[in-house]
């Protein structure tokens, strides 16, 4: 066959039909499996449920694992639907209603700081009652959870693309009279597409862990578990098997992986072409499996029948009228609005603070709050104790990474994956350790919590490092800036950005993840620290909804304060003095 | 041309526009303006930056609305974005994840055309601006060049009353804008271009004397027009004929002009505040440049031939030419400009001199380098934090031209080795012996 270099027009349709038939098969093959798959599943979602008689564990039989891992993988994906569409709605929002956008966004920032795992209980009760009798409550509160990991970010990523937009752009989508969908379509969405399929990507790799602590959950005294390789481990880790534990982390590696390379990876590759910089960049994201998928017919195949589709919104969305803002209000009016809309939230805040002021003064005392910021005090030490160690112990490897374009090249796929993995699914091992090795769980749960916040500083500084121009650093070989001096001038101011953003991730997880790393279950032995996550740990399976409310909120208040009196300044310091 | 018999299509009437800052004050950018646009007509919008020009386009777009005053689309006052006017922009403004035809085609989309006359007319405006062979690239894919008829396309394909361009050529290399300036010339004069007006915004003077029917010169802050040209040559217009240089010496004349420039005379630096006379941004690199070009020009010389020789536009020559007149380095009349003694001696003179000579020019004539220094030769630590020059900037300037302000005067007090600024702590420390250069 006469391949012609480069891509000619008349020669490409040529060669292509004939050569290409088995990637066509392979992609029929892949599609005909995932629709197998969701056939095979839809009747068990709605499979009838009784609270009392609900499977409290799964069966452990190593056959069901490509059962499970199927539920646990639609559960993650429509949780990222689910995200998409509330980012969608959310942030534009937030971005074009002037007075929408004092409340929306501080709402955001303290739901991106709140503890999600502290909220199943009163998620799962509400669900359960909202579908009486159908195991459906139980799946949209497992999903519900995991949308509360993935969405916030994804939020405020496309929030900043959009209030990011060139001025000009605006202006030009306003002069070309632009309806409100076609503005959104051909302008909002394709603009805010990479921001969008990277904080994707990160959030749903993050989402792994929520989808191993919310399938299997004890609420109300009582214990529920839905089928899925989070409760698979769960119910291992219960009978303290670690053969199965063992596989369950191997079905779990493979589904991280295969996420991210059938999934992940060609999105980000494909968002590429929305990329407004004209600069090539050195290194693009590349998928073999988008290659694959574009020189099958398959994106003919699909976009063929969407076309009425799109022709049909662009018409039916007319009705919404021009993206365009009246000119001029008067101005007494706008006031007026104005302060009927402040006077109407403060009005809501405070009776709503009064409310839940008033439920814990009436049911715990309001000393509850003194023992809860104590405990606080204990869990924020560990977090500190977590960053610290973890700064000493990856700076330095993560830079020795980064600085080693070959090492980086095998490294980060590997730490991308450690990062993604549910650390709760190693727990077991480092509890067996503990109980062996006679440590209490006050210090060992710093480890735990570590097992899966660590992985962020790494990856950030592995980032930070490889970002290094290269004439800088032959600069500092040839001025033979060495030693201490090198790390000082050089190597510690040039990956600081980078760290400070490990730095919020991770010790944002490590809050989150001390609910489930404060009280620890392996086989018989059942181990408790002294901390705040032990505390909402505790209420959450009690049920005891006051305290659930202390814990959550004052553990609220210490990633909020921490965020706003130290990373937020670090931040700002990167961002004005150490930006490369 | 008599265009006042002709249809007015846009018209601004008394159009204010003061823009709050942050802090509350009022900064005026557009004052008291009234201008209209006819049919068959090419107006140009020509100011310094700080003129208001893009504004006074904007309002006249219905993208913002003025302050006070009107702005009429055939006699309707604008609620909204101006249903008449198609916008060329600088940047571009493409959709990069569009095609050439796409991106042509969305404004036709945007108006309900349905797809078979949508692609044929797209495709007839792609023809007609030069771009045919080009339908399927995307803008990465294209030159600035290119770029731009692609902004020009998708404006003409709506055939719209008038065509609104926001410094349509200034993103562009010399060569590009010219070409591109000549075939909108051409199209324009075989009436091929499917519009009625075009308005321009620009600050290059010899772009708005080759293209336009009638210069709009504006002055600056706030935004007032000062004076109406006709230009009446035929088109093409030659850049070499004695007429088409008159005519730019003229508007060099006007856009430079004295009454602006109240430093330009000795007595003026008592009278002056940091904020009546602002500086200009220029930098000391670039101020001694054109000393040193000058001084080899024989010390005097057109300010158009200046410009000419350097392949300078207006907006990056003026800054040079109101510091140089600021600091009596040099000083212009009727679009002459001409060196001073001082001038003279800080060109020719050795690195420390000349560090000396500005240090004492700049504290004496560029009154926010003579306020820093008075300020801190007035306090015990000779120690100030900036914020209190911002505060007192932000009685006549927004944040950000404020803070322009500020680093123009860091930039100037450094050279001159009059104070230091320590960007961490953000303080002001007096050099020295630098009261001895006020």
């Amino acid at each position: 066959m006469v391949r012609v270099a480069g891509d000619g027009f008349p020669s490409r349709g040529v060669w292509r039909r004939p050569e290409l038939r088995w990637v066509d098969l392979l992609v029929a093959a892949a599609l005909i499996s995932l629709l197998y798959g969701l056939l095979r599943l839809a009747p068990s979602l709605n499979a009838p449920f009784l609270p009392d008689q609900a499977p409290a564990t799964v069966s452990t039989d190593p056959s069901n694992l490509p059962y499970y891992a199927v539920r646990s993988l639609v559960r993650m994906f429509v949780a990222l639907v689910a995200s998409v569409l509330f980012t969608f709605v959310y942030a534009i929002a937030a971005a074009r209603l002037r007075r929408a956008e004092k409340v929306l966004l501080p709402v955001l920032d303290i739901l991106q700081s709140v503890p999600i795992l502290g909220f199943l209980s009163v998620t799962v009760t509400a669900f359960i009652n909202l579908f009486p009798g159908s195991t459906l409550g139980l799946e949209c509160a497992s999903i519900f959870a995991i949308f509360t990991s993935m969405a916030w970010n994804m939020t405020f990523a496309f929030y900043y693309s959009l209030v990011s937009q060139p001025g000009e752009l605006d202006e030009a989508a306003r002069v070309m009279r632009l309806t409100k969908w076609q503005r959104f379509w051909r302008l909002d969405v394709p603009g805010g597409m990479i921001p969008l399929v990277w904080n994707g990507m990160m959030s749903f790799g993050g989402a792994w862990f929520f989808l191993a602590a919310s399938e299997s959950i004890s609420v109300l005294n009582h214990h529920y578990a839905l089928p899925g390789i989070g409760s698979y481990a769960a119910t291992a880790i219960g009978r303290g098997n670690l053969g199965q534990v063992g596989i369950a982390i191997g079905v779990m590696v493979v589904m991280v992986i295969g996420v991210n390379v059938l999934f992940w990876r060609p999105m980000t590759a494909w968002s590429e072409r929305f990329r407004v910089e004209e600069a090539e960049a050195a290194d693009r994201p590349r998928s073999l499996v988008l290659d694959l998928l574009r020189r099958s017919s398959l994106p003919e195949l699909v976009a063929r029948p969407l076309r009425p589709v799109g022709l049909a919104l662009d018409r039916g969305t007319r009705v919404f009228g021009l993206a365009e803002h009246p000119l001029a209000r008067p101005a007494s009016q706008e006031r007026a609005g104005d302060v009927f809309f402040a006077g109407a939230v403060t009005a809501v805040v405070l009776f709503g603070a009064w409310k839940a002021f008033d439920y814990v003064s009436t049911t715990v005392g309001l000393r509850e709050f003194g023992h809860a910021f104590a405990l606080g005090a204990a869990t924020f030490g560990r977090v500190l104790v977590l960053l610290a160690a973890a700064t000493v112990v990856w700076v330095p490897i993560g830079v020795w990474i980064g600085m080693n374009p070959k090492v980086t090249r095998f490294a980060q796929p590997v730490v991308q994956v450690l990062a993604s993995f549910p650390a709760n699914f190693l727990f077991p091992f480092a509890t067996a350790a503990f109980v062996a090795l006679g440590i209490s769980l006050n210090i060992g749960s710093v480890l735990l919590m570590a097992l899966g916040a660590q992985w962020y500083i790494l990856f950030n500084v592995i980032a930070g490092a490889s970002a290094i121009p290269t004439d800088l650093r032959e600069a500092m070989t040839g001025f033979q800036v060495r030693g201490r001096l090198r790390w000082r001038a050089f190597i510690l101011p040039a990956v600081f950005p980078y760290y400070v953003t490990g730095g919020i991730t991770a010790a944002g997880g490590a809050w989150n993840a001390s609910i489930v790393a404060e009280v620890v279950q392996y086989g018989s032995h059942h181990l408790t620290a002294t901390g705040l996550g032990a505390y909402i740990a505790d209420a959450t399976g009690t049920g005891a909804f006051p305290k659930i409310l202390v814990g959550v909120s004052v553990m609220s208040v210490y990633v909020v304060a921490l965020n706003r009196l130290l990373w937020r300044r670090l931040y700002r310091l990167a961002e004005t003095r150490y930006s490369l | 041309m008599a265009t006042a018999t002709r249809t007015t299509i846009v018209e601004a009437a008394d159009v204010t526009k003061t823009f709050t800052t942050p802090d509350g004050r009022a900064l005026p950018v557009l004052d008291d303006i009234s201008l209209h646009l006819a049919e068959g007509e090419i107006v140009a919008l020509l100011g310094k930056s700080g003129s208001g020009k893009s504004t006074l386009l904007r309002c006249l777009a219905g993208l913002i609305s003025p302050s006070s005053g009107t702005v009429t689309y055939r006699g309707t006052p604008l609620r909204a974005a101006n249903p008449g006017v198609a916008m060329v922009f600088q940047s571009f403004a493409l959709l990069p994840w569009l095609t050439v035809q796409q991106n042509v085609e969305l404004s036709l989309q945007a108006r309900g055309v349905d797809e078979d006359e949508r692609r044929e007319r797209a495709l007839r405006a792609i023809d007609l601006i030069g771009l045919d062979g080009f339908e399927g690239a995307y803008p990465k894919e294209l030159s600035g060049g290119m770029r731009q008829r692609v902004g020009f396309a998708r404006a003409l394909v709506v055939e719209p009353d008038a065509l609104f361009m926001d410094e349509p050529f200034s993103a562009l290399d010399v060569l590009t804008a010219e070409n591109l300036r000549n075939e909108l010339v051409g199209l324009w004069e075989g009436h091929e271009a499917p519009v009625k007006s075009i308005l321009i915004v620009t600050h290059n003077i010899e772009e708005a004397v080759l293209l336009a029917d009638r210069i709009l010169v504006l002055s600056s802050n706030p935004g007032r027009i000062r004076s109406e040209l006709t230009v009446d040559l035929p088109r093409p217009r030659d850049r070499r004929t004695p007429q088409f240089e008159a005519l730019v010496d003229t508007v060099y004349g006007i856009l430079t002009g004295r009454e602006e420039q109240p430093a330009a005379e000795p007595a003026a630096p008592q009278a002056a505040t940091p904020i009546t006379t602002p500086l200009p941004p220029a930098t000391v690199g670039g101020l001694a440049g054109l000393l040193e070009i000058l001084l080899a020009m024989g010390g005097e010389e057109g300010l158009a031939e200046i410009a000419d020789e350097l392949n300078f536009e207006v907006d990056d020559l003026l800054p040079l030419v109101d510091a140089a007149v600021l600091l009596d380095l040099a000083r212009t009349t009727d679009g002459r400009f001409a060196i001073t003694p001082a001038g003279r001696e800080f060109a020719a003179a050795d690195i420390l001199t000349s560090k000396q000579l500005f240090a004492r020019q700049a504290a004496r004539r560029a009154p926010l380098v003579r306020a820093v220094v008075q300020a801190l030769a007035a306090t015990e630590d000779h120690t100030l934090r900036e914020d209190l020059f911002l505060d007192l900037l932000r009685a006549g300037f927004d944040t950000e031209d404020a803070r322009r302000q500020l680093e123009t005067a860091i930039d100037w007090g450094r050279y001159g080795e009059l104070y230091d600024y320590d960007a961490d702590d953000a303080e002001f420390t007096l050099d020295p012996g630098a009261e001895a250069a006020l």
